[in-house]
């Protein structure tokens, strides 16, 4: 079991409730994950920027800041709990190389609107820990966690990086992982934990970087990841579902005309404006949803 | 009797309802605020009428006896699971496994239900006024499974012996699950279901029954040198 959740917003009107709205469906999906939780808040970009969300783990943050900014500039250097959202208007490519390599940290996420805080503990702690309440933003995807098949670490907490500003949550588990992971890691993929997830994710950013769009990304990955599941995907300009052939994983989606939010059981969204006279259906198995671009 | 579950914890609801003395209390009550919350209304034994305003999560109605439960909204996983008997009206959609493993009793859902509805069903009726998702009445051993709409991929695989009445299209046929003959017992039965679910105007003729090919009941001698 493990909750996702998120939430597309289609007007302006909830930008500033964005993060509020996120907190509530994660906290309210705390039963079908205890162990950790995580999200992914999409927010206004700064043209020439980009983003890198770090956790610096046990690092004292003053002494980070001041090893980082001796290796590359950075304009901006935000402390928000035990994560770090940097923003550099150098190349990724040269931004990331340092950062994968620096001691003592773990990348979580980076693009130009992306931010990523994942931890492990309660849903309730961990939204309160990085005060997701207070955020504001375009759209969001959450995850609580109920580890099954690796360790409860940060590493293993969701939502996954899948490429700039992309990431990916996942209620489920996959069977051949392991086949993958080996196949990936020839095509010079590289993992951080031995988590399933992980794997799908590598496997998305695999295929995106193959020039390969996301909707077909996904359908292929309906006849490569054999197991079960349902994921959310996030992108820039929006975010997609999808459900195995047997959908035994559960999917929900209230649709009005302010936003789109998804869940694993609509509890997770009751708290939301309007969503009693919101379009609720279930997602079909094997068909690929989008909102935005 | 309005109960609100915004003000009273679910198990202290459903244990009011669990235990009315009929004689001393009024027969119908309301429950406010469901807000997802599961097992709402489950395990009720008395004859009631209980109506749930909004939309509920899973197993709302399980195991029921006598009840007459009133979803207005939609219904998470697992409504009316293992029913003995009374009715439930769901007016939005269900998830999947609606009526799952149910001996008895009348489920009536108004929109679509989703996958493996009647999956397992042991003698309940149930009536969907949409369509089904893949895999319904999966194993279905007995009772009747009617729908106004389609019905998705491996229809009644593994079939014992429910009547499937479906008025749509089929995508396919589970193993095993075969159109059969409607006979004028089979309409006469399907008629009685659609006037319980106040579907007059609908004709028992215009539905095709689907049922068991009872090949899978024994083993196959034939088969025996694969082993």
């Amino acid at each position: 079991m493990c909750g996702i959740v998120g939430i597309y917003l289609k007007s302006r009107k909830f930008e500033k409730d964005l993060g509020k709205m996120l907190s509530g469906m994660l906290i309210n999906m705390e039963s079908r994950g205890p162990d950790s939780a995580g999200f992914a808040i999409y927010k206004k970009e700064k043209k020439a920027e980009f983003k890198y969300s770090v956790c610096i783990n046990n690092l004292v943050f003053e002494k980070f800041k001041k090893d980082i900014s001796k290796q590359i500039k950075f304009t901006s250097i935000l402390k928000n709990s035990d994560h770090v959202i940097l923003s550099s208007k150098e190349k990724p490519k040269k931004v990331l190389a340092i950062l994968n390599e620096f001691k003592g940290v773990s990348l979580v996420g980076y693009g130009k609107s992306i931010e990523i805080f994942k931890q492990i503990g309660n849903p309730k702690e961990v939204v309160k820990k990085f005060n997701l309440e207070n955020f504001s933003g375009t759209h969001g995807i959450g995850h609580t966690r109920m580890a099954t098949e690796s360790a409860i670490t940060t590493d293993g907490s969701h939502p996954y990086s899948t490429g700039s500003d992309e990431c990916l949550v996942h209620n489920g588990s996959l069977s051949n992982h392991n086949n993958l992971r080996r196949d990936l890691t020839k095509k010079g993929v590289s993992f951080k934990s031995e988590n399933d997830t992980e794997v799908a994710a590598g496997y998305i950013s695999n295929h995106l970087s193959n020039k390969k769009n996301l909707k077909e990304t996904l359908k292929s990955g309906l006849s490569d990841l054999d197991g079960f599941y349902t994921f959310i995907t996030g992108t820039r300009k929006g975010f997609a579902i999808v459900r195995d052939e047997i959908a035994c994983k559960p999917a929900v989606v209230a649709e009005t005309k302010d936003y789109v939010a998804i869940a694993s059981e609509f509890q997770a969204m009751a708290h939301l404006p309007g969503v009693n006279m919101a379009k609720i259906f279930e997602p079909e198995p094997g068909i690929v949803y989008s909102w935005g671009k | 009797m309005k109960l609100d579950l915004r003000k009273l914890k679910l198990r202290k609801v459903n244990e009011t309802l669990q235990s009315i003395d009929l004689k001393r209390n009024n027969k119908s009550y309301t429950i406010l605020n469901p807000e997802g919350n599961h097992a709402i209304c489950a395990g009720l034994t008395d004859d009631i009428d209980v109506t749930v305003k909004g939309h509920v999560g899973y197993y709302c109605g399980g195991m029921n006896q006598n009840a007459n439960i009133t979803v207005e909204g939609n219904v998470g996983t697992g409504v009316a699971e293992n029913m003995m008997s009374g009715r439930i009206h769901v007016k939005g959609n269900a998830s999947q496994s609606a009526g799952a493993t149910a001996h008895g009793g009348f489920l009536i859902i108004d929109g679509d239900a989703s996958s493996r509805c009647g999956i397992s069903m042991k003698g309940i009726d149930i009536v969907v006024k949409g369509s089904v998702g893949h895999m319904s009445a999966f194993m279905a051993q007995s009772g009747n499974l009617v729908v106004c709409g389609d019905a998705g991929e491996a229809l009644g695989d593994s079939l014992y012996e429910t009547d499937i009445y479906i008025k749509g299209k089929v995508k396919s046929l589970g193993a095993d699950c075969i159109e059969k003959k409607m006979d004028n017992k089979h309409l006469k039965k399907l008629d009685k279901l659609l006037k319980k679910a106040k579907l007059d105007k609908l004709k028992p003729k215009d539905f095709k029954r689907y049922g068991s090919a009872r090949k899978l009941y024994n083993f196959k001698i034939d088969n025996v040198s694969n082993y």
